[in-house]
C-alpha cells in the first residue's frame, strides 16, 4: 500500500466533530473547545464521552456518569444516545442557572 | 426581536412601550424583572458573572416564546437577558407578555421565566468574601418547570 492509500484509509476511518465545555467544566477541564476525530460507524455521544474520559485526570472524574452533565449536538438538548456525524457541535456543560 | 442577549442594561419602560406600540388591541402587560441579590446560600455576593451559549441560547429562548405562544392567547413576547459581569441590584433578566387580559399574560410570562431558568444555556458565578463559585442549579426549579408539563 503506498503513502495515498493509508491516508485514505485513516480519512475513511474517522470524521471530526466540534466539542465546546462551557462554566464550570470548561474551567475544570481547561478547555473551551476542540476539534475531536471520531470512529466512523454511526458513534453516540457516549462514545464521545467516553474517549474524553480516558484523557484521565478531570477529563474522567468531570465527565463521569454520575456527575451532572448536560449535553447539546447543534445547540439543541440531546442525550448520550444521539448518533453523532462529520461536522457536528457538541456541548458539554452543567444544569444551567440563568435568569 | 422577540428574544435579545446583551451585556447592556435595559429600560423596562421604554422596552414595554415598545413592544405594545401602536396595538390598541393590548388590555394586559404582564412583565418580570429579575435582579441580583447581595446574599446566596448565606454569602454575601459582591459580583456576579453570567456566561452563555452564543447562538443555543437565543434558539432555546425562541423555542420557549414559541410554546408560550402556542398555549396562551397572547400578542407578543419580549426576552432580555443579560450576560458579562454584573453587580448586586442590577437587572439580569426581563420577560414581557401582552394580551387582551391579564390572566393570559400573567401564566405566560410565568411559564417563560420558569423555562428559561431550566431550558436557556446561561450560568451564573459568583464572587464571595469566600472567593469564586459556580451557582448550583436548584431542584425547585426544575420542579416549577415541571408543573407546566401537568
Amino acid at each position: 500500500m503506498d503513502q495515498s492509500e493509508v491516508l485514505k484509509g485513516v480519512a475513511a476511518a474517522t470524521f471530526s466533530v466540534k466539542v465546546m465545555f462551557f462554566a464550570r467544566l470548561r474551567e475544570a477541564l481547561g478547555c473551551a473547545g476542540e476539534t475531536v476525530f471520531l470512529p466512523t460507524g454511526r458513534p453516540t455521544v457516549e462514545v464521545l464521552r467516553d474517549q474524553l474520559r480516558s484523557r484521565g485526570g478531570p477529563w474522567d472524574t468531570e465527565l463521569a456518569p454520575a456527575r451532572a452533565v448536560r449535553i447539546a449536538v447543534n445547540q439543541d438538548m440531546a442525550t448520550l444516545q444521539t448518533v453523532l456525524k462529520p461536522g457536528d457541535e457538541v456541548a458539554f456543560f452543567p444544569p444551567v442557572t440563568g435568569g | 426581536m422577540p428574544v435579545r442577549v446583551q451585556t447592556e442594561d435595559f429600560d423596562v419602560s421604554a422596552e414595554i412601550a415598545r413592544l405594545r406600540a401602536g396595538e390598541p388591541k393590548i388590555g394586559a402587560v404582564a412583565s418580570f424583572v429579575g435582579v441580583v441579590r447581595d446574599l446566596n446560600d448565606g454569602s454575601n455576593v459582591s459580583q456576579m458573572t453570567l456566561e452563555h451559549y452564543p447562538g443555543m441560547t437565543e434558539k432555546a429562548l425562541e423555542r420557549i416564546v414559541t410554546e408560550a405562544k402556542q398555549r396562551w392567547d397572547i400578542f407578543d413576547v419580549l426576552v432580555v437577558h443579560r450576560v458579562g459581569p454584573l453587580a448586586p441590584t442590577d437587572q439580569i433578566v426581563l420577560v414581557a407578555v401582552t394580551s387582551a387580559h391579564r390572566g393570559e399574560a400573567f401564566a405566560a410570562c410565568e411559564f417563560v421565566m420558569d423555562y428559561l431558568k431550566t431550558q436557556a444555556p446561561f450560568w451564573k458565578k459568583e464572587r464571595t468574601g469566600a472567593g469564586s463559585r459556580w451557582v448550583e442549579a436548584r431542584d425547585s426549579d426544575d420542579a416549577a418547570a415541571q408543573r407546566w408539563r401537568q
